[in-house]
């Protein structure tokens, strides 16, 4: 029958490039570096990690990059168990999950790659909500809060319910925030809109007048339009996040600095180690694109050195 | 059932043998090969019982299953714990409800529209496009409720929440409409004509003919139509994710947010929780709910369909 | 068919005239309802053209996402689509009508075909999320696959095993008797008469059921986020099956869970994309089936 045969053909076609796999194998090819660099973590470093992964890849288009954004913790768990090359996070690496690592046997580094000011968020419609102490932030989302509205929280606001949106559990900002303005990680109410996606809250807080939530600057960067920030009150009086706020270290106490942690044996491989250096020579371009703050060129050529440091350590 | 074998040509003289005793060996190898294949799906379904399974009993160990079914909310990623089902369970409920409130009327006329009323020709045009209905992928609907439905809701009733059910019980129920108005038909189209035509010669109109005839005599069909049809929209996946939320919230307002039973799983799995914990248990718990669901519907809806059946000769 | 001309009136002028208005009523209710699927669809179908025609350029299919709209494309999903879409039917082709020809042709009629038969019916049904589980389950973590094609194309094919072998088994059942029955007479084994005359007869049946299973893979993302799940791939899957990939659901998703109405018009685009290739598949399908209908 000629179309089965036809069809067995093409089959076969299949299975065979199919089975031309090869493996992970990585060199020098002539003129350009080949391989794979994996990396997971952060959704707040993702707008950083994705801006470096796609213009290295325009310079080095045989290195396969993937970024994913499962949450600094859902990262640092895939990175201890070795699965991915680079973690990007949003918090410090936890004392359980660096134990994990080195029982694990897997040596990193902690590369700092950029500060965000955490922005706490509101809908463009909320003309009335201009400052947040922290104080209040906490009341608002703590557990067992009794917070329903606006109302609840100064008594001049409108009665209105006040709609939460933030990061899910596995996210750094989610640990971060709670460490930070409730006193306990992961304690939090748990009626809000939770999303490992910042994406999603963006959406949701712009299409409701009385929401109210935080991510990562970079996202309130990218919709300025649709969205309001709300100023912070740390005892100094109410701050907005900026370049010179977190520089001066006024916007407190939600500025912190992003991470980047790499691992020693993946940086044996040429193209990890290009795409490392490839991120911290172009960050004080990459990073303020994204809306973050980017570091010194004194702290990035410190980080590069660390760098080569660990790689020939991995050597 | 294939007769008996004759024996293989060049065995001229054992015609009268039987299959069983002189089956060559490469006969018996792909017999076994094949059996093995049809064999292959009670391996999936046992597999997919036994993964899920092993992590759901690790996870009542630890909660009561009187917790699972009664407490009324869902915190399972944050430090003061709660693992009711009830939010999750009412939130795929509540989409399905509304989802059902749209296709089972709409699916049921227009099968009986083209059962009863559609000649050959209307048929042949609108049989290919309901199928093009069920083929499109859900995560354009999703795509559709966000874009689309959504602000056409908020512009009607404003205090529509950006992420509400409403709008994925809207497209949910578009897509479940192909799925029972074909089963419904393929029910309506089974009954004798005979019974039709007893009915227009006792003088009846077409509509008392559909309704009190022809709809009653195919009745488990369209049943079990609707059961399918409410099994599909509970085990929704994309819409639901895209446009009804992501907050646990024991509601009957279709205005507001809410979490289904396959949005939770998606989000857990997109944290990639770790082995082991109980976070990452409830994920297969609440997988393990929402397979025996849709498995008790999808029997439920088998079972009318043999039990009640008329039997027309 | 329509009513014979029985005259009304039996009942009085009034009740007849209620019974022809009911009648009308009812008929209109059924043509609206008709209509809403069909309105639905052009809807749908106006809204996706409308949001994302003009973004569909051939830039659009050569170009790999981006975080610039402008620059953002498609090809990596596409690609990566179509290697999943082969690789899932061979695997899953070969397995799904080898257990449909034994359930047809070698089954004793026992218990134990009865329960086969209705637990394949069984996972029809069965929502595509939970085979997501299964897959994230067995395949990446349990075989250590890892997040790759052939895990993603392993999911993908039990999803639709069942689907294949419920269609490969109407187009085997619909192979008259007479045809096997003579070759049997002939002296021929039961393998030669599957293998001769029953499979190239339900040949077209069968490939047109796998065709129209595997459009549905292509469409499914649920699965596949739970299995593939990467949030930036820029490359084509050209190492192997065991490479990380990205397909056109998942991109689609990825781009409607951003803000901003470029990636929703990107979505909206990629959308196009997709239903132009499903329906290609489909047109196959239905082609291959009436084009084997005349021959026979």
């Amino acid at each position: 029958m000629k179309n089965s045969t036809s069809l067995s053909a093409s089959l076969t076609v299949v299975i065979a490039i199919a089975a031309c796999g090869g493996g992970n194998g990585s060199s020098e090819a002539a003129g350009g570096l080949t391989g794979t660099v994996e990396i997971d973590g952060s959704s707040t470093v993702f707008p950083i990690a994705e801006a470096v992964a796609e213009e290295f890849q325009i310079e080095n288009p045989a290195v396969r990059v993937s970024v994913g954004f499962s949450g600094s913790g859902g990262g640092f768990k895939r990175f201890c168990a070795g699965e991915t090359d680079i973690s990007d996070a949003s918090r410090p690496i936890k004392d359980g999950e660096a134990a994990d690592c080195a029982a694990a046997g897997i040596e990193f580094t902690e590369l700092s790659v950029a500060w965000d000011g955490l922005s706490v968020v509101a809908n463009p419609a909320n003309t009335f909500a201009q400052c947040l102490t922290v104080e209040e932030l906490r009341r608002i989302w703590e557990p067992g809060s009794t917070v329903r509205t606006w109302r609840d929280v100064r008594s001049d606001w409108p009665a209105e319910e006040i709609r939460l949106y933030g990061p899910g559990a596995d996210s750094g900002t989610f640990d971060y925030f709670t460490e930070t303005i409730i006193g306990e990680t992961g304690a939090i109410r748990p009626d809000f809109q939770a999303s490992e996606d910042d994406n999603i809250l963006v959406q949701g807080i712009a299409g409701d007048g009385y929401a109210l939530g935080y991510f990562g600057y970079a996202y309130y960067a990218e919709n300025a339009g649709r969205l309001r920030l709300v100023e912070v009150d740390g005892g100094n009086g109410c701050v907005a996040p900026s370049d010179e706020t977190i520089e001066d270290g006024t916007y407190a106490p939600l500025a912190r600095p992003l991470f980047m942690y790499v691992k020693h044996s993946a940086l044996a491989r040429p193209e990890v180690k290009a795409y490392v250096d490839f991120a911290l020579q172009n960050a004080a371009e990459l990073v303020p694109s994204t809306g973050y703050h980017a570091l010194s060129a004194e702290q990035y050529q410190q980080a590069l050195a660390a760098v080569a440091a660990a790689a020939g350590a991995a050597r | 059932m294939p007769p008996q074998l004759a024996a293989e040509p060049d065995r001229p003289d054992s015609a009268a043998l039987s299959f069983k005793r002189h089956r060559s060996l490469k006969e018996q190898i792909i017999g076994v090969v094949l059996f093995v294949c049809a064999a292959a799906s009670v391996l999936v379904t046992v597999g997919i019982v036994a993964v899920l399974l092993r992590e759901t009993l690790g996870f009542f160990a630890e909660v009561s299953l009187v917790e699972f079914l009664t407490n009324t909310q869902w915190t399972p990623l944050y430090v003061e714990k709660n693992f009711g089902i009830m939010p999750l369970a009412v939130g795929s409920f509540l989409v399905a409800a509304g989802a059902a409130v749209i296709a089972v009327p709409v699916g049921l006329l227009t099968a009986i529209f083209l059962s009863e009323y559609a000649g050959g020709r209307l048929r042949g045009i609108l049989k290919p496009l309901l199928e093009i209905l069920a083929g499109i992928p859900t995560v354009v609907y999703g795509y559709f409720a966000l874009t689309f439905i959504t602000p056409l809701l908020r512009s009607v009733f404003p205090e529509t929440d950006v992420f509400n059910a409403a709008s994925a019980s809207i497209v949910v129920g578009i897509m479940i409409i192909p799925t029972v108005a074909s089963l419904s038909e393929d029910a309506l189209r089974a009954v004798p004509h005979a019974l039709r035509e007893g009915a227009y010669g006792l003088g009846a109109t077409k509509y008392e003919v559909s309704t009190r005839v022809v709809v009653p005599a195919a009745l488990s069909g369209v049943i079990a139509s609707f059961i399918l049809g409410i099994s599909r929209a509970v085990g929704e996946t994309m819409a639901v994710t895209i446009a009804a939320g992501a907050l646990p919230n024991l509601t009957l307002n279709p205005l507001e947010s809410i979490e289904t039973m396959t949005a939770y799983i998606v989000q857990a799995s997109l944290g990639d929780t770790p082995h082991g914990t109980i976070e990452y248990q409830t994920l297969y718990a609440v997988g393990m709910t929402l397979f025996l669901i849709t498995l008790v519907m999808n029997v439920l809806s088998q079972w009318v369909l043999s039990r009640f059946r008329e039997e027309y000769q | 068919m329509s009513p014979p001309r029985v005259p009304l009136g039996a009942g009085g002028r009034g009740r007849d005239r209620r019974r022809r208005v009911a009648g009308v009523m009812f008929a209109v209710a059924c043509t609206a309802a008709t209509m809403v699927g069909v309105v639905a669809l052009a809807v749908l179908l106006g809204d996706v053209i409308a949001d994302g025609s003009h973004r569909l350029t051939g830039d659009f299919i050569g170009s790999f996402a981006s975080r610039f709209p402008e620059r953002a494309g498609v090809k990596a999903a596409l690609l990566g689509s179509i290697w999943i879409l082969g690789l899932t039917a061979v695997i899953a082709f070969p397995v799904s009508v080898a257990a449909a020809i034994y359930l047809e042709e070698y089954a004793p009629s026992n218990r134990l075909t009865k329960l086969i038969q209705l637990n394949i019916a069984n996972l029809a049904g069965v929502p595509s999320i939970v085979y997501g589980i299964l897959g994230l389950t067995v395949f990446v973590r349990a075989l250590s696959l890892q997040r790759s094609i052939l895990s993603g194309a392993l999911t993908l094919s039990i999803l639709i095993l069942p689907v294949i072998i419920m269609a490969s088994q109407e187009a085997i059942r619909a192979v008259p008797h007479s045809l096997r029955e003579a070759a049997y007479g002939l002296g021929a084994t039961r393998w030669q008469v599957v293998s001769l005359q029953v499979l190239p007869m339900a040949m077209p049946g069968i490939l047109t059921g796998t065709i129209l299973a595997l459009s549905r893979a292509v469409g499914e993302t649920a699965p596949l986020i739970m299995v593939g799940a990467v949030g930036f791939l820029a490359f084509t899957p050209t190492g192997g099956v065991m490479d990380q990939f990205t397909v056109m659901p998942l991109q689609i998703y990825n781009w409607i869970s951003r803000p901003q109405e470029e990636f929703h018009e990107l979505a909206a685009a990629g959308i196009l994309v997709l239903l132009i290739l499903l329906l290609t598949m489909n047109a196959t399908a239905i082609i291959l089936r009436t084009r084997f209908r005349r021959h026979h």
